[in-house]
């Protein structure tokens, strides 16, 4: 069952008719209505081509946010081997909103990290939507220092709303959290690579993403504040998202031109819901090929490389 | 000691109020509601004189009262590229900038310093909740690092006030960015091996706290500060409950472990030199007010662009 975003219904309309009359074929055999079918296949090919070519930045805020996106599970699953979950911030909880642990990338090993935001409404709330309490924080830490002792690069999957606004996550060191793991991704000796593959979420994201490769997916967002909360704050009126998402410029592309990221990791026509395997093919392609401009570097490079570049981001503008 | 009491203070500190205080002017107290004289105000740091509440205050203005003497030398920070993003809402963001700029006398939300207090060198950088509300974006990030360089090249201690409303939203990704940026700064002068210290004040939320506020040696903060990251509302809306009383205030986070310790502006100055003096291995601080000091020499070595 396709899940259609708001922009998307005239497609819905087309594919569903498309789909209604092959059903209908099918129980019917005296009916032939192949042509008829294709020449709305076609159509909704030509649609989705159209909708997909220039995507506003509130309409890729919601692609970002599609649920049949690949998640952090199923990245885990493709593109990892031996994948061994380690759990827990020897403090308090393990947090289930970040996953990570050991594995292999293409035979390497690596620490991989990622926000798990769930596919579903109880693996959701397992999951919180991929909020961080400051415990999925400690755990990265942790995480992070494993790899950096034993010379293993870090890839980490950002796809986070942000980090988690409850009572507890703030009596426990939400802040401090966030700020120790920013830290920490400035401390590592060894490579850090980072995808945004969906939402890459304020504080709650940067901590994973302070990295020495950023590549996002061409439809993911990064950004300070979502533009709901943003139109709420300056406009005084949360329906004014479009607007807000505008002046944000929190697209992949408009990340690229600032200098933020580093390269766009191109998606299927119509998004990474339409064909996840391909996706994450490609997001595959490019942790290899990021890796490998990295791997050969000595470890003050490797760390003195990532500082200078924060130092210097932002100088330019957008003429970066 | 009191031969070199009131001996140049007073009169620079009355100096820096009349030029920066006007007249006439009458404050409500937002905690007690009780109406205070702007300048009876100000000679109490901004601290009500019935309550206590302690209301934000400009960097000048802590710097004055800071400092040995009131005197400091001011650092120059780089200036970043104007509106970066050409960012749009319903006001141009240049012009909220001028209109915070006539409002404050500052260039920007941040004032970085060098100069002594209780006869230690030190380096200090206070934000403005004045200016945009204290708001982090590419400038805030470039007092930082310029605070942090001057420290490590003379090798001073850093002191760092802090003050937001949260991001700079029309610097957008680039104030988010801020984090890091200013989080390489602190691993600077930790690794010069120099105290950097904290002082947290009203209100400090958002992406300053989840960065340099919270990776100070110390951490001090005001009474009754607000420090969060999250706010209280956005909590209350997300949880659907009321929250405790007290909650996200500094005497709450001091029960939560996150503070060393909560200080009373009036003492700030006596607890930093006291602090600062022991982790620097150097003796005990005369205590009470010194002459001023000889006016430094304006940084040679200023920040490059
Ligand atoms: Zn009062």
């Amino acid at each position: 069952m396709t899940h259609y975003l708001e922009f998307e219904k005239p497609l819905a309309e087309i594919e569903g008719k498309a789909e209604e009359l092959r059903a209908l074929a099918r129980k019917n055999e005296e009916m032939d209505v192949e042509k008829e079918a294709a020449a709305l296949d076609a159509k909704a090919k030509t649609m989705l081509r159209d909708l997909y070519k220039n995507l506003s930045p509130w309409r890729k805020c919601q692609v970002a946010r599609h649920p049949d996106r690949p998640h952090t599970k199923d990245y885990l699953k493709a593109l990892f081997t031996e994948y061994t979950p380690l759990a827990g911030d020897r403090n308090f909880a393990d947090d289930l909103a970040i996953s990570g642990g050991l594995a292999r990338f293409r035979d390497r090993p690596v620490v991989v990290i990622g926000h798990e935001k769930g596919h579903d409404t109880k693996s959701r709330i397992e999951h919180n939507f991929g909020m961080a309490r400051p415990e999925g924080y400690r755990k990265a830490i942790r995480l992070m220092d494993l790899a950096n002792r034993f010379g293993a690069p870090v890839i980490t999957l950002v796809d986070t709303p942000g980090a988690y606004p409850g009572k507890g996550a703030e009596e426990r060191g939400q802040s401090e959290a966030i700020a120790r793991s920013t830290e920490m991704c400035l401390k590592l000796k060894v490579p850090l690579i980072s995808v945004i593959v969906g939402e890459g979420g304020s504080g709650g994201a940067v901590a994973f993403a302070t990295a020495n490769r950023v590549a996002m997916l061409e439809h993911s967002v990064y950004s300070v504040i979502s533009p709901e909360g943003c139109a709420s704050i300056l406009w005084k009126d949360a329906e004014k998202m479009r607007e807000a998402a505008e002046a944000l410029r929190l697209t992949a592309q408009d990340l690229l031109g600032l200098g933020v990221i580093d390269r766009i990791i191109p998606e299927p026509m119509g998004g990474a819901q339409r064909d996840p395997a391909v996706a994450m093919a490609s997001v595959g392609d490019a942790i290899a090929s990021m890796l490998a401009e990295l791997v050969e570097q000595s470890p003050e490079k490797i760390l003195n490389d990532r500082r200078r570049k924060f130092l210097e981001m932002g100088s330019k503008g957008l003429a970066a | 000691m009191n031969w070199i009491t009131n001996y140049v203070r007073p009169h620079i500190n009355s100096l820096f109020s009349r030029r920066e205080v006007p007249e006439n002017l009458w404050t409500k107290c937002d905690e007690c509601g009780t109406m205070l004289f702007h300048r009876e105000l100000s000679d109490n740091l901004n601290v009500c004189t019935s309550c206590g509440h302690h209301m934000p205050i400009s960097p000048r203005l802590r710097f004055n009262a800071l400092f040995d003497g009131g005197i400091f030398t001011e650092i120059d920070v780089p200036l970043p590229l104007a509106d970066p993003l050409q960012f749009r809402d319903q006001k141009r963001y240049p012009d909220r900038m001028k209109a915070a700029q006539k409002a404050t006398s500052e260039k920007e939300a941040m004032l970085v310093a060098q100069g002594e207090i209780g006869r230690t060198p030190v380096v200090a950088v206070a934000q403005d909740f004045g200016f945009m509300a204290g708001s982090m974006g590419m400038y805030v990030g470039n007092a930082i690092i310029a605070a942090a360089e001057a420290a490590v090249k003379q090798r001073r201690p850093l002191i760092l006030f802090s003050a937001a409303g949260g991001a700079r939203m029309q610097e957008g990704i680039l104030s988010l960015m801020q984090m890091p940026r200013t989080t390489v700064a602190v691993e600077m002068v930790r690794e010069a091996g120099l105290p950097y210290i904290v002082v947290l004040t009203h209100p400090t939320t958002g992406g300053v706290t989840a960065s340099y506020a919270m990776l100070g040696d110390v951490h001090i903060a005001e009474p009754n500060a607000l420090i969060c990251f999250a706010g209280p509302r956005v909590i209350e809306q997300t949880i659907r409950e009321k929250l405790p009383e007290g909650f996200q205030r500094a005497e709450y986070l001091l029960d939560h472990g996150m503070l060393d310790r909560v200080t009373r502006r009036s003492e700030m100055k006596d607890e930093l030199v006291t602090i600062i003096r022991m982790l620097m291995g150097l003796p005990p601080a005369v205590k009470g007010d010194l002459p001023a000091p000889e006016p430094e020499p304006a940084p040679a070595d200023a920040p490059a662009e």
